[in-house]
């Protein structure tokens, strides 16, 4: 159900832009105006998701501790996954947002014959979710030639690096397969594993169309649909050095547009949504925090005082009784 | 109630296909031996809980304030602004499913509410549907849901099947805590009213007696009476605890349930023959006579108070630093919270061994330092003449609890101490040990008599896992260092594993250790005959 409504929601952006060009004219709506409204939506909206984050305080030092302490010096700690520095707390953090390490650990729970629990390898969803991300990262660094004048070297790098099959012409980029099965992936277990069919809603669903929809009418205006590139080149140029030329809008061809829509659709939904987890995974404390709350003390800013029952008030209360027992008292 | 009377081969019959209703649209069903019974008010009126109010958790009408849904609404808000944890777990799930299968009580039931990401969900739609633009836009599209009283039961009734055992967070790629949102979500109950029986009365006891038991201060030193009668019994050495002795060098605090109930009582009587052994001028308070902190399934508030008494004690008995015993969520609270909430301890000092010399380095701020840290350095400096071959009749294998793992990273010490003092050790399988344990099933107050099939379920995915080195080594014993496992792993393994016996690590140090001038032993702990040394195999 879910799936269905995300999966129309995606196409009816498509006919959005497919109208508005074709049909409307609206050149400089899509390719001037809808992106600006994107960039400024995405981020105002990122800075003030995380600015909202950042202020609610963490009242304590709660890291999910994965391995061993830091106790006695003969004792072997595990630094990474119970890191008692910041040092340890960097390496963690770059572990989980480069190489998703807590989901590399996923593991499957089966029952098996006579009533046995098992637990089996499951990094399918760690591997693809790895693929994804990467692959969408090559993608957005690639598309860097497009809003710098003069292509950059590191960019030239990532670009041969991604070609390096030497396949098809224009060149076959490694990425541009890749997302393409990794969303895929990701879309047949939201509707193949039932636990997870369950869990998923709209909002799992919608992203993962807009972003297939995305890299495939990238594909097709790369490898199929011949667009003019060195227009799109000026657009971009003219967007980044807010001077867009409204000439060159009228020679790109309409999958450019449908590209872009969704792309802008992309942005600024983002920070609305559940794609903020790229902003939030570097604030998650049981990830972030290193584990010295005996060490050092943390400091809880809305700490007040509170209404205890004194040592006092119970003396009071049972003092006869201490006093039989041989407790030594306060007051005789 | 009907008795529960389930059989263990139906219980593991647990069906995991979701059911044919989306779960926004599958009503809440109480089921018997699922819940705890609620809270009496004259429980809650003693710390001073609002709305404490007569109600039944499966009766149709729980008695509610007026405007119930405002005081929810505004305790979350209250809530998000003080916790960052919350908010930012209330935005960022991806909802991948990573978390769903490492749930002892999703495994233990299939029920996918269970299944910690829609445990969350339960609480997330009520936050996208009151704040966030989306969810007050697109409503169910985006997620988003109205507090009704069936969410509301929904919660109580799925917070309160949750033990804040923090598995989940060890698979999610964001870290997400499921232990953090059901902390809040029993905040918020509490707001109401709605908290259960076991939880309730453990804190009132504990807060104007001083442990969760409700032992006044004479049932303590009787309690204790007793089991230096039995280790003289069994050693032929007599020794004399003293309580609230003010210039005595350490506290000792350790949670109530060892000085109350088999098998925990034998780890008591551990402490008190190592202690004895190494001279420790030590004492124990009938005041701060809780090391664990039910305070902790309610409020954060309350917990603070509670706990605030361990510091207090320390500081008019003028000691120099606390010791703790063997206690699972009582070191989430001593490790990852007693500082912040009643510190600076600066009336205390770094703690040092005086027997080895060692600086406690890892607890120089807080100044307690956990019993099995304490041991394992007696132990590698040989300051414990040990023999291990009198815990020969035992086959052990070590249960971590949840929160010495995952919330401070207790694993080898304890490991280190059983592997000194018994001579056959087995590990249960990798995924089920260290950061991946399971829970007993029947933490964070969980541990009532009512909701049965709930903590067999829960205790289903444990319960296996020592099945399994039952049946390959023939172990015999499961040793863990907490207060609440030593009593519901018992439950469970009289259930589950039959012939499997439950005890403290303290419980096997004190049969192991060779005491000076004691005579020779027949009997163990337990005051049952000590197999010969050889050729009981």
């Amino acid at each position: 159900m879910g799936s269905i409504v995300a999966f129309f929601a995606v196409i009816a952006l498509v006919l959005t832009a497919f109208l508005g060009v074709n049909a409307g004219h609206m050149q400089y709506l899509f390719g001037v105006v809808i992106p600006y409204a994107a960039m400024v939506i995405f981020i105002t909206g990122f800075v003030s998701r995380v600015l909202k984050w950042g202020s609610s305080p963490v009242p304590f030092c709660i890291p999910t501790t994965c391995g061993q302490q830091e106790s006695l010096p003969w004792i072997k700690q595990n630094k990474i996954d119970n890191p008692s520095t910041t040092f340890g707390v960097i390496v963690r953090m770059a572990l989980e947002v480069l190489l998703f390490r807590s989901l590399f650990r996923n593991l499957k729970t089966q029952m098996s014959e006579g009533q046995k629990l098992v637990y089996g390898e499951a990094k399918w969803l760690w591997l693809a979710g790895l693929a994804f991300h990467w692959s969408f990262l090559i993608i957005l660094v690639r598309h860097l030639r497009f809003f710098i004048e003069k292509i950059p070297m590191p960019v030239r790098m990532v670009e041969g690096l991604d070609s390096f099959l030497q396949v098809g012409a224009p060149l076959l980029y490694i990425s541009d397969a890749v997302i393409l099965l990794a969303v895929t992936y990701l879309f047949l277990r939201r509707v193949f594993i039932p636990q997870v069919k369950y869990i998923s809603l709209p909002a799992d669903y919608f992203p993962l169309f807009l972003i297939l929809g995305i890299a495939a009418s990238g594909v097709l205006m790369r490898y199929f649909f011949k667009t003019n590139v060195t227009g799109v080149k000026e657009l971009a140029m003219g967007l980044v050095s807010f001077s867009p030329d409204p000439k060159v809008l009228e020679g790109i061809g309409v999958i450019f547009y449908i590209h872009l829509f969704l792309i802008s659709t992309l942005f600024a939904y983002f920070p609305f949504s559940k794609l903020m987890h790229m902003g939030g995974v570097f604030m998650s404390p049981t990830r972030n925090m290193v584990n010295d709350s005996r060490k050092k003390r943390h400091i809880n800013p809305w700490n007040y005082p509170v209404h205890i029952h004194t040592y006092e008030e119970y003396e009071n209360d049972f003092r006869e009784k201490m006093k039989g027992a041989g407790i030594p008292v306060e007051k005789e | 109630m009907a008795k529960f009377t389930a059989k263990p081969d139906e219980l593991a019959k647990i069906d995991f296909r979701p059911p044919k209703t989306g779960w926004m649209d599958t009503p809440v069903e109480i089921r018997e031996h699922m819940f705890c019974h609620a809270a009496k008010p004259k429980e809650l009126d003693a710390v001073g809980f609002p709305n404490a109010h007569e109600w039944r958790p499966n009766d149709e009408d729980w008695k509610l304030p007026e405007n119930w849904e405002r005081t929810i609404l505004e305790g979350m808000r209250n809530l998000l602004g003080k916790y960052r944890s919350f908010r930012l777990f209330m935005d960022i799930c991806v909802r991948c499913g990573a978390c769903a299968d490492k749930c002892h009580f999703y495994i233990g039931t299939g029920d996918p509410k269970n299944m910690p990401v829609l445990r969350a969900e339960l609480m997330r739609s009520v936050y996208r549907g009151n704040f966030t633009l989306a969810g007050k836009i697109l409503r169910k599209i985006a997620g988003a849901r109205e507090l009704t009283l069936n969410v509301l039961k929904e919660w109580w009734y799925y917070f309160y099947q949750c033990t804040e055992c923090r598995r989940c967070s060890v698979f999610c790629p964001y870290g997400i805590d499921q232990a953090e949102i059901t902390m809040m979500g029993r905040e918020l109950t509490n707001l109401l009213g709605l908290n259960i029986g076991w939880i309730a009365g453990p804190v009132a006891a504990c807060y104007m007696k001083g442990n969760h038991l409700g032992l006044e201060p004479h049932t303590i030193t009787s309690s204790m009476e007793f089991f230096v009668d039995d280790i003289e019994t069994i050693t032929g050495i007599r020794m004399n605890p003293t309580f609230n002795r003010k210039g005595a060098e350490i506290l000792f605090v350790t949670p109530s349930g060892d000085l109350f109930a088999n098998p925990g009582t034998y780890t008591a009587m551990g402490y008190l023959m190592l202690f004895h052994e190494l001279g420790l001028d030590y004492t124990w308070s009938t005041y701060a006579s809780e090391g664990g902190n039910f305070g902790f399934f309610t409020t954060n508030e309350m917990a603070k108070r509670l706990n605030s008494k361990i510091y207090a004690e320390a500081k008019r008995l003028g000691v120099k630093w606390i010791l703790g015993g063997e206690c699972g969520h009582m070191w989430r609270v001593l490790h990852q919270y007693m500082d912040t909430w009643n510190g600076p301890a600066d009336f205390l000092e770094e703690p040092v061994s005086t027997i080895t010399g060692t600086k406690f380095e890892n607890a120089k701020s807080a100044k307690m330092v956990h019993i099995a840290e304490l041991t394992a350095d007696l132990i590698k400096h040989g300051k414990l003449k040990l023999d291990p071959s009198r815990n020969d009749h035992l086959k052990v294998t070590f249960h971590d609890s949840c929160n010495t793992s995952r919330g401070m990273g207790l694993l080898e010490e304890p490991r280190y101490i059983i592997r000194n003092v018994c001579n056959h050790f087995y590990e249960m399988p990798e995924d089920t040990i260290r950061e991946k344990t399971f829970c007993c099933g029947s933490g964070t107050g969980l541990n009532a008599s009512e909701n049965m099939e709930l903590r067999l379920r829960g205790g289903f995915p444990r319960a296996n896992a020592v099945k399994h080195v039952h049946e390959h080594y023939g172990v015999n014993m499961l040793a863990n260092v907490c207060a609440i496992d030593r009593a519901t792993l018992s439950t469970s393994m009289e259930y589950w594993v039959p012939g499997v016996g439950v005890t403290g690590v303290h419980e096997l140090v004190g049969s192991a250790l060779v005491m000076k001038g004691e005579k020779e032993r027949t009997q163990d702990l337990r005051l049952e005959p000590l197999p010969g040394k050889e050729g009981n195999e």
